[in-house]
Formats: C-alpha cells, structure tokens, sequence
C-alpha cells in the first residue's frame, strides 16, 4: 500500500509565523516569480466584499416564496433556477434547496471543510468555520440551534446536511406571518443569512 | 484511521460563537489577502480542489487545531507550490526567485478575466456509462472511512459516518471522485447519493433519535445492505 508521500513536507514552515506577514512573504514571492496579478487580487477581493454576498441567497428566497411557479422550478432544478438570476460560479456549481417546514428543520454544515454555497450567501462567516460548528452541528444540533436562539418543537425533525460533496445547500426558510401582499424586495429584507443555513429564523414582519 | 480536520462528531469543543450577521466579510486585512492569493494561484492549473483541499488536510495535527481558517489556506498553499514544483523552500525563505516560465506565466489571472473565471466555477458532475447500484428507499452500508488506494490519502467519507447504515434519499448522477483525483489518478467519476443515517445509528447518545444526517457520498463508499 502507498503511503502518501506529502506527509513530511511542511514547507510552509520556513515562512513567518505571523500569519499577516506569511501571506505577505507569500503574495511578494509569487508577484516576483510573475506569478500572480496584483490587480486580479483586488478585483477577487473586490467580488467577495461587495458583490458577492446573502442578499444574493436573499433574493431567491423572497422569489420563492412569491411567485409559486419559481417556487416549483426551484425545487426541481436549483442550479438551473439560480443560475438564470445570475448566481452560478465557483462553490456554487452544484446548489440544491432545502425547504423548512413546521415538520422538518434544515441545517447545513461542513464537518470536513468548511463548504459553502458562495454565490448565493457569498464567503462564510467565521463560526461556520469554527471547530466547535464542524464537530458539534451533526451530533447536537438542537443545541447549538440554541445558541444560535432557535428553539424547535420536539416533534419538529431535524436534518443536518453534511457537505461532503460538491453540492451546496440553500435553505429556504418558511415566510413569516403578516406578510402577504409583500414586495419580493420588502421579503428579501426579512432573509437573513442565517436562515438560509438554517441556524436562524427570517425576522418577524413588523 | 482519518486525519485531524475530520471532526464532525468530536467531543470537547465549546459552545459556537454566532455573529448574527454582523461580522465583516474579511475581518482582517490579510484575510482578504489570504484568500485572494490563493484563489488567484489556483487559476494556474496546476492542482485541483481535491488536491488543494488535502494539502490542508496534510497540515500537521498540531498545525492544523492551532491555525485559524486563512492561516491554514496560507501554509497549504505554500506547501502545495513546493510540491508542485513552482517555488523552492530556498525561494520561500529569501522571497527572491527566477520568473516562472512563459507557459506558467501565461496562465496568470488578470483582473480582466477575474469576473469570469470566479463565475464560470468547477462543475464535477460528468457523463458516464457506470451503472448507478443504487436507487432511493435502498438501504446501504458505508464502508470503513479510508482512501483505498493509498494509505492516509484524501477521503470524504467522514469517520463518523464509517461502517454505518443509511438509506438513499437521492442521487445525482456521476461526479469526480475525490479520493482519486487529489492524487493524480484522474476523474474517476463515479454515482453520487444523498444517504439518510438515523442519529441513533451514528451516536450513542442522540439528542432526539428521529433526527437524520445527510451525507453526499460516492459509490465505493457504500456497500449493499
């Protein structure tokens, strides 16, 4: 049997060890071999600050919660329904939607990594990558739903989805009460990010 | 036996520290970096995500617990450009080097080809003539949660979900294998499916037993009930 061969190669040691230092030794050695673009590294920056981000995930679920027949498309092909509004690319080439109910309570999580549906909810916030999410959202979800101060009825089922793959999971919250004959910009604004990982509820219609 | 960053399930860790939306989207300014650098050093061609993905793995357990997000996306990514011939330990040390070749340099991502290159993605699904075993409602049984070919490589079968039994939920057609592809063995595509575990099948404690756990897994993950 092989053994992989990479195990004892940890280069990256001979780097600084602060870490804003290393990426700054690393992106001064790549620039002098020419090997990156500065410029292309201000506009990636650029995309996962300003126009990447969960009012992308936040505009399907406000369609999708008005307009029945998106709804429909949406559940039978969600790369494809997506994609026509424009969210497709890079961690997002695979989506599926997952829609909540008073039985079912959907929660995404990557215990390997940190998977993420980038173009609809954009680069995942630090608890999502944290340890303590990857290890414990799959054993004990109910409670960490509860720091996160969601509280399930004991006859709501849980499903934990672990991203083990390239398909990336988008929840589709319940609209809250009180909110019909809403403008889909007057919903979206009741998505919050949470909700569409399922660590949250949308905000109450005020 | 699998690797540090496999830790869904683990016990002794705190409770989540939920920012409720209010957290910058790079909360320091070499996040930014970090993440630029390596995605713009991915455009060169030269690993695929499995590979990029396992060099994070092959961090050191010690490494991998004690660095933050980007600082694991940072080191890998130096290791990877030693392994893959690109930038020598000396050239890491003095920050001086020889211009890569023209072929290399010619696959730099510029920032007119950023928008692009981000929207045009990675799909993984591929056609293929293999027959899918399984078909929803199928019980399975997942084998032992280990890259079969080579000893300590790259998986996405996690530990906790090793030798237990599921049901497919659904399937999604052929998509690269994983445990092939992170190590020069090409695409091997292979059926892919969404696999139910009860949370009593996989904890002895569960908090409510009716509760379910999806994992996408590929075929030679599993084994017929």
């Amino acid at each position: 049997m092989p053994h992989d061969s990479n195990d004892h190669t940890h280069a990256h040691s001979v780097l600084p060890s602060d870490p804003a230092l290393r990426v700054n030794a690393l992106e001064t050695l790549l620039m002098r071999k020419g090997l990156i673009d500065l410029n292309a590294l201000d506009a990636i920056i650029d995309t996962y600050q300003n126009k990447i981000g969960p009012q992308n995930g936040a505009m399907v679920v406000a369609r999708a919660w008005s307009d029945s027949a998106f709804c429909n498309s949406l559940f039978s092909d969600t790369t494809k329904t997506v994609a026509d509004l424009g969210f497709y690319g890079r961690q997002g080439e695979h989506i599926v939607a997952l829609q909540n109910t008073d039985k079912i309570h959907n929660i995404v999580v990557c215990t390997l990594c940190s998977c993420y549906p980038w173009p609809l909810l954009g680069i995942p916030p630090t608890w999502y990558k944290s340890d303590a999410y990857r290890a414990r959202a799959v054993r004990e979800p109910r409670k960490v739903l509860a720091e996160f101060g969601v509280a399930l009825l004991n006859d709501t089922s849980v499903r934990v989805w672990d991203s083990t793959a390239e398909l990336r999971y988008l929840v589709i919250p319940q609209r809250p009460e009180g909110t019909e004959g809403w403008s889909e910009l007057q919903l979206a604004e009741l998505v919050t990010r949470d909700s569409m990982i399922g660590t949250g509820f949308p905000k109450d219609a005020q | 036996m699998s690797r540090i960053h496999d830790m869904g399930g683990r016990f002794g860790d705190g409770p989540v520290m939920p920012d409720f939306g209010h957290e910058a989207v790079f909360k320091k300014k070499w996040h930014a970096r970090a993440l630029a650098v390596t995605v713009a050093s991915g455009f060169l061609g030269q690993w695929n995500l499995d590979e990029s993905r396992h060099s994070r793995e092959n961090l050191s357990p010690a490494d991998y617990s004690k660095f933050s997000y980007y600082e694991k996306w940072i080191s890998a990514l130096a290791d990877m450009l030693v392994a893959k011939g690109l930038v020598s330990v000396e050239e890491l040390q003095s920050l001086q080097g020889e211009r890569g070749s023209d072929s290399l340099c010619e696959r730099v991502l510029r920032a007119e080809k950023v928008a692009s290159g981000l929207s045009k993605g990675g799909p993984t699904l591929r056609y293929t003539s293999i027959t899918q075993l399984y078909m929803t409602g199928d019980p399975v049984k997942t084998r032992l949660a280990e890259n079969r070919s080579l000893s300590g490589g790259h998986t996405r079968l996690p530990n906790y979900a090793s030798q237990k039994v599921g049901t497919i939920v659904g399937s999604h057609g052929s998509h690269i294998f994983p445990d092939a592809h992170a190590h020069g063995a090409g695409e091997a595509p292979e059926p892919l499916y969404t696999v139910a575990f009860k949370a009593s099948t996989l904890w002895e404690h569960p908090e409510n037993p009716c509760d379910l756990v999806m994992l996408d897994l590929w075929q030679s993950y599993l084994e017929p009930l």
